[in-house]
């Protein structure tokens, strides 16, 4: 048996010797960290480009995002711990769920994943940055000032109060005044622009900065999951911009397109919402797939068995997940053929879902299992996610659907594949690399009891929702009658809740004491297979000291990963070709500088002026946003030797 | 690109596989995502149109050809000339590229006077406020038409950069990446001029 | 309302093919747990270090991953396809028709009378004849609502601008609550029906009782709240056909007192509620057109209270 020690996953041991053979000269190092430390200065802070910094703050601010939504579902749940309760009125009621639904979507769960991939795509394919450093500053700004714009609706009491999926003419002008829908469509048209260049930079990233020899087939997984959302996102993301374009147009200036008086249907607004709609659930669901397929490697102690398999079902998805979005408009009378034909392909997309957990199975089969808290996770996203997967395909049975929809069969349903799937492997993915964004462990014993906590909470919260459903309990109403039989399902709902909550709670306490008071981690605590484990933790500002060339998959664990030149002239990183990385020329980064700020600026000002319809505010934030864009792309040349920005 | 990295030793040295920097890969990818926007336009467009029981609706005329067609004219031979510019520069020829590019830009300037022109003929029988087919015309010819600015804008930037002397026969990303755009603007015009001219008249 | 406990051809199918899906689903997810206990248990070890770099065979992946979830999905396709071909099984012959118009957030029932002209309006309650197919025409008035009475039929939507409609036949009398699914504003969680099912007889009586103009008030009191209701504000958006009321904003009042519930289903319906809904709508059903009318004395509220229950 080929086997050999590599590594340990005991954490007081010292880097193994790969790492060690990427380290450089002590001059080289002194070039590249004057190069690419950000200069100790607030300004400097606040426009840093180190993806690293700015990935850590994508996960914080997505992460704030996260308790705001758990507040939120929260109080909802108390709302609804018994019949006609009186704690919230009915408008509190709406606009809670549709403000938890749209925070948990758009402002935690995409953002958080991206953020992963924003921190960790340089650190897995061996480059020091992403392709557009100063993008994504600007991507993180936006992002930020579009969820603060969503949230001012609620401190002044207005926030979007048409559910997530926000059907006309139930936000039309004539049934929702003010300016509820306002915040709402100007809001996430802000968000798409940060969500849009963020998936661009990262398919520019993978495809052409992955280091010299790490051709596409091997690439970590979590990397094909971060490629196909990107792409899926570049492709999908437009239908929903052109939905809130046409919904801002009938709101603003009396446009037609889904009032039948004038030719339009509102079926439009659904078609175009779920045809971004359903890509945009795999869009935060793949990359929870992608962090699972790290994990369970490290911890089974063995390469990914079917790792071909798993890229490819990956792909797969992402691609059959834009022929399926019709089975969220199965009750709404559209043809039986139309019907038939897009319930075979909600069931054609679960085959890859399927191939990616035995895939997983057949690695715990085979490996040895670590059951160590990041594995926890991974193990209870399977549990749970199963579950999920298949009560989806339950309702791609037509028939079954025309009970299920829009019952809390759906939202048990949807939670148990985002809060029990996603979020189950974002906590994974947390306690597996926290160690290398920290330098320190967390507490293993709290992880241990958060995620049996969790567990518990979250199927006691979550399971009876399905019976609810079946039972008659339609979604979105803010109250029930008394001797519905609906009591009993509803009060372990929010019991169980409260218990995940706490649960979640105990991560975020030994988050914040782990920071200060962890185990020190060492570079490579897990014994891992991939190139980030090869250096500092936390890495330095340039990440690799010298460019890695890598010749295996698990470049840690079979020595297939050598030293390259430690390209030390300025900010540089190699270029290399999109399909099998032969180098193919170096490229050279900018450093931070303040216009992608200042544009992310402008730009919420154009907002704020479109929200409150001052036409000299429109054209103030146009023509500001534009000089800072300009402004912002004017060559200068950074360094004699390089192309600029 | 340089080749005279000290210790990047040989790896790097003259590669030069694909022929395109990321500037360019991150506008193909814009382009993508511009392409599959005005597709989901063009798929509103289809499915109010094959809903409607006649289209363009009663008592609205089918648009003339006139102006459409020579705003057509302008915008192709404008993608044409730009194309000629980018040969110029990578031959090295920097007065080529700088006369090239403003005539693509007079062409697309042409383009955007056209298009008000046609507005204003149109705007007498139709407005975006009468009927779904109204407000889709005027979005989707309006989506495009900002785009031609955008583009122009780009056009004008990268003229600027031209007599700047940024541009040279190895060094010419930026008018690549511009290139790429005003051709993509181009082929969008193509198929809107074929989805909202041509195609009511094989109805 | 379970989805558990149907009542009609349409419904008992749809249990059939849930009990099955969920017997499929028990079987699928036993099994994963099954595999996923014996991997983490076969090879545990805590302290592992070494790593296994042997390449492992994909057949298993290959079988439990694709050939086997496959097979098990083609036969969900064709369950789905039979089901949707033989849904619904009532056929189309003299069948009880009804056109239901949606408002937020109450349900206006049109009884569809072969005989030209005897068409009635209703609300919140359909009636149907126990095996005799009912068919129900739906519209919307303004945004959209979704029919579901789940141990009657699958749910449909309600669109502006689009005409759907269910069709089912109920198999035993009871009183079925129906629900609006779809998301409708405000009160949409106070927005249900009834559907009561009765035997041919029963509802050949309900039908003439209903298409009659409202009863004659038969006390003094009635009289009086008859007067107060055609004079007052009542009339400008309920009708009670036979009076001077006419208004068309809210439900025919005409045979009010006969209904089971009040408001959508969102009371019971007795004196006290009648009384308490008129003075407290909008605390009772926060948002709805019906404003609290508090312009009566407490004999005048009374009076206009029995003469509504009084028409039945
Ligand atoms: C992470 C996000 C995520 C994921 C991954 C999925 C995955 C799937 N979803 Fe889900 N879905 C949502 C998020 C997601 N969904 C949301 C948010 C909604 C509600 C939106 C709203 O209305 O608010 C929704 C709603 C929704 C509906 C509409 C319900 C309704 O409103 O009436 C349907 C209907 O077909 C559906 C189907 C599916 C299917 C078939 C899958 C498949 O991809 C699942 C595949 C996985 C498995 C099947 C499990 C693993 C496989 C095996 C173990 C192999 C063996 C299995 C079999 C042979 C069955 N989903
Ligand atoms: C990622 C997506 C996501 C997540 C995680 C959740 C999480 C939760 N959801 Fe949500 N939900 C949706 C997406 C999500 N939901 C969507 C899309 C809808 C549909 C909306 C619509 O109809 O328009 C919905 C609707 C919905 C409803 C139905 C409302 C209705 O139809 O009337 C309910 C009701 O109970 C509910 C409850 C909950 C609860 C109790 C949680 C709990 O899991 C919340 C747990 C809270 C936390 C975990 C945060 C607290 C955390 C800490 C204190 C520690 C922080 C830790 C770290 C930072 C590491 N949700
Ligand atoms: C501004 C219009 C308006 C006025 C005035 C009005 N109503 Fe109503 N009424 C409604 C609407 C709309 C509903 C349906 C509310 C719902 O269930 O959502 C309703 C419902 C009712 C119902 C319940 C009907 C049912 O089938 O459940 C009764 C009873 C009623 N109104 C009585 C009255 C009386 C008595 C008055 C006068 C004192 C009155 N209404 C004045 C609009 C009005
Ligand atoms: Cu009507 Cu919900
Ligand atoms: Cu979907």
């Amino acid at each position: 048996m080929a086997s050999r020690s590599a590594g340990h996953l005991d954490h007081r041991s010292a880097a193994g010797s790969a790492a060690a053979a990427l380290d450089a000269q002590p001059a080289e190092v002194e070039r590249l960290e004057a190069l690419w430390k950000t200069p100790p200065n607030w300004l400097a802070w606040l426009t840093t480009v180190d993806h690293k910094a700015l990935g850590i703050r994508y996960i914080v601010t997505a992460c704030v995002f996260l308790v705001l939504g758990g507040l939120e579902a929260a109080v909802m749940r108390l709302q609804l711990a018994r019949p006609e309760a009186h704690l919230l009125s009915p408008e509190a009621y709406n606009q809670l769920f549709t403000m938890h639904g749209t925070t948990m979507m758009f402002l935690f769960i995409q953002p958080v994943l991206s953020g992963f991939s924003f921190y960790l795509t340089p650190l897995l394919i061996g480059a020091r940055e992403l392709a557009f450093p100063r993008l994504n500053t600007f991507s993180y700004y936006v992002f930020l000032f579009a969820g603060v714009f969503l949230y001012a609706a609620f401190l002044i009491g207005r926030a979007p109060d048409g559910g997530w999926f926000n059907y006309t003419p139930l936000t039309s002008l004539p049934f929702d005044a003010g300016d509820n829908i306002d915040f709402y469509a100007i809001g996430l048209l802000f968000l798409g622009v940060a969500t849009t260049v963020g998936s661009i930079n990262l398919v520019v990233t993978i495809l052409r900065l992955r280091a010299p020899g790490m051709s596409l087939d091997r690439m970590p997984l979590f990397l094909w999951s971060s490629l196909t959302t990107s792409i899926a996102v570049i492709a999908s993301m437009p239908a929903l911009t052109v939905a809130l374009l046409f919904l801002e147009l009938e709101r603003r200036w009396h446009f037609v397109f889904f009032d039948p008086r004038w030719g339009g249907t509102p079926l439009l607004w659904q078609h175009l919402f779920w045809i971004f709609g359903h890509p945009w659930v795999y869009i935060v669901f793949l990359p929870a797939t992608g962090m699972l397929s790290m994990i369970i490697p490290v911890f089974c102690r063995r390469p990914m068995v079917g790792h071909d398999i798993v890229a490819l079902a990956t792909v797969a998805t992402g691609l059959a997940g834009f022929g399926v979005w019709v089975h969220h408009m199965f009750v709404t009378g559209i043809p039986q053929i139309a019907v038939g034909f897009f319930s075979a392909g909600s069931m054609i997309v679960s085959v890859p879902s399927g191939a990616q957990i035995a895939a997983w199975l057949a690695t715990m089969w085979y490996g040895r299992v670590v059951l160590r808290t990041p594995m926890l996770f991974a193990i209870g996203f399977i549990l749970q996610f199963v579950i999920g997967g298949i009560s989806g395909v339950m309702t791609a049975v037509v028939p079954f659907d025309w009970q299920a929809h829009d019952t809390y069969f759906v939202v048990a349903h949807l939670h148990y594949v985002l809060a029990g799937g996603s979020l189950f492997a974002l906590f994974g993915a947390i306690y597996y690399w926290f160690p290398k964004m920290t330098g320190r462990m967390l507490d293993e014993t709290v992880g241990r009891y958060s995620f049996w906590v969790m567990f518990a909470g979250f199927n006691l919260a979550f399971f009876p929702m399905h019976i609810a459903g079946l039972l008659g309990m339609a979604r979105r109403v803010y109250t029930y009658l008394p001797g519905l039989g609906l009591d009993g399902v509803n009060l372990t709902s929010t019991i169980g809740a409260f218990v995940f909550i706490g649960g979640a709670a105990l991560t975020l306490a030994n988050l914040l004491r782990s920071l200060h008071h962890g185990a020190v981690a060492g570079p490579d605590p897990w014994g891992a297979n991939t190139l980030e484990w090869s250096i500092a933790s936390p890495p330095e500002h340039y990440d690799f000291a010298r460019i890695p060339i890598v010749k295996s998959r698990d470049p840690l664990w079979d020595g297939g990963v050598s030293p390259g030149p430690a390209l030390d002239e300025a900010r540089l990183t190699p270029q290399t070709t999109p399909l099998d990385a032969r180098p193919d020329g170096v490229i050279e980064l900018p450093a931070e500088n303040v216009w992608p700020l200042v544009m992310s600026l402008t730009l919420l000002g154009l907002c704020t002026a479109l929200l409150v319809r001052s036409g000299l505010g429109i054209a103030l934030g146009a023509v500001t946003s534009f000089a800072a864009a300009t402004r912002w792309m004017w060559p200068i040349h950074l360094h004699p030797l390089g192309t600029e920005a | 690109m340089t080749t005279t990295l000290r210790a990047a030793g040989d790896l790097f040295s003259g590669a030069s596989g694909t022929g395109h920097d990321t500037g360019w890969w991150a506008m193909a990818c814009v382009c993508g995502t511009e392409a599959a926007f005005f597709a989901y336009l063009i798929t509103a467009y289809a499915y109010l149109a094959t809903r409607a029981t006649a289209w363009p609706p009663p008592g609205i005329a089918r648009p003339s050809l006139v102006i459409p067609v020579v705003m057509t004219v302008a915008l192709v031979t404008s993608s044409l000339v730009m194309a000629a510019a980018e040969r110029a520069i990578r031959a090295g020829n920097v007065r080529a590229l700088a006369f090239r590019l403003s005539i693509s830009m007079g062409l697309g300037l042409v383009f955007v006077g056209l298009l008000i022109a046609e507005y204003a003929g149109r705007l007498r029988e139709l407005l975006p406020q009468t009927h779904v087919y109204g407000s889709l015309f005027y979005v989707m010819t309006g989506m495009h038409g900002l785009h031609v600015i955008a583009g122009l804008l780009l056009i004008g930037y990268t003229l600027l950069r031209t007599l700047r002397g940024d541009f040279r026969a190895g060094a010419f990303g930026g008018v690549s990446v511009v290139a790429l755009y005003w051709h993509f603007v181009d082929v969008v015009w193509l198929v809107l001029f074929t989805t909202l001219y041509l195609s009511p008249r094989f109805s | 309302m379970s989805v558990f406990d149907p009542a009609s051809h349409e419904s008992a199918m749809i249990t059939a093919i849930t009990w099955k899906l969920i017997v499929v689903s028990a079987v699928i997810y036993a099994i994963v747990c099954m595999v996923l206990i014996r991997a983490a248990a076969r090879h545990r070890d805590a302290s592992a270090t070494a790593v296994d770099l042997t390449p492992r065979p994909v057949i298993g992946v290959v079988w439990f991953g694709a050939i086997i979830p496959v097979v098990v999905l083609v036969a969900l396709f064709l369950m789905t396809l039979t089901a949707m071909r033989r849904y619904p099984a009532s056929d189309t012959a003299s069948p009880v028709t009804y056109h239901v118009t949606a408002h937020q957030w109450w349900w206006d029932v049109a009884w569809i009378d072969p005989v030209p002209g005897r068409t009635f309006h209703t609300a919140n309650e359909i009636h149907v004849a126990v095996g005799r197919p009912a068919r129900i025409i739906l519209t919307s008035d303004d945004v959209i609502h979704t029919f579901w009475v789940p141990q009657l039929q699958g749910k449909i939507d309600l669109i502006p601008g689009d005409t759907t409609e269910v069709r089912f036949t109920a198999l035993q009398p009871g009183v079925y609550r129906g629900q609006c699914a779809e998301y409708c504003g405000a009160q949409h969680a106070h927005m249900a029906l009834v559907v009561v099912a009765e035997p041919p007889a029963a509802f050949a009586d309900w039908v003439a009782t209903e298409a009659d103009a409202a009863a004659e008030p038969r006390d003094s009191a009635a009289l009086t709240g008859r007067r107060l209701v055609v004079t007052g504000p009542c009339a400008v958006c309920h009708t009670i056909r036979g009076t001077a009321a006419a208004g068309a904003i809210g439900p025919d009042l005409t045979h009010v007192g006969s209904r089971l519930t009040l408001a959508a289903g969102a009371l019971p319906n007795n004196i006290g509620t009648m009384e308490a809904w008129i003075t407290s709508a909008q605390s009772l059903k926060p948002g709805v057109a019906m404003p609290s009318l508090r312009l009566f004395s407490g004999d005048e509220l009374r009076a206009v209270a029995a003469y509504l229950e009084g028409l039945r």
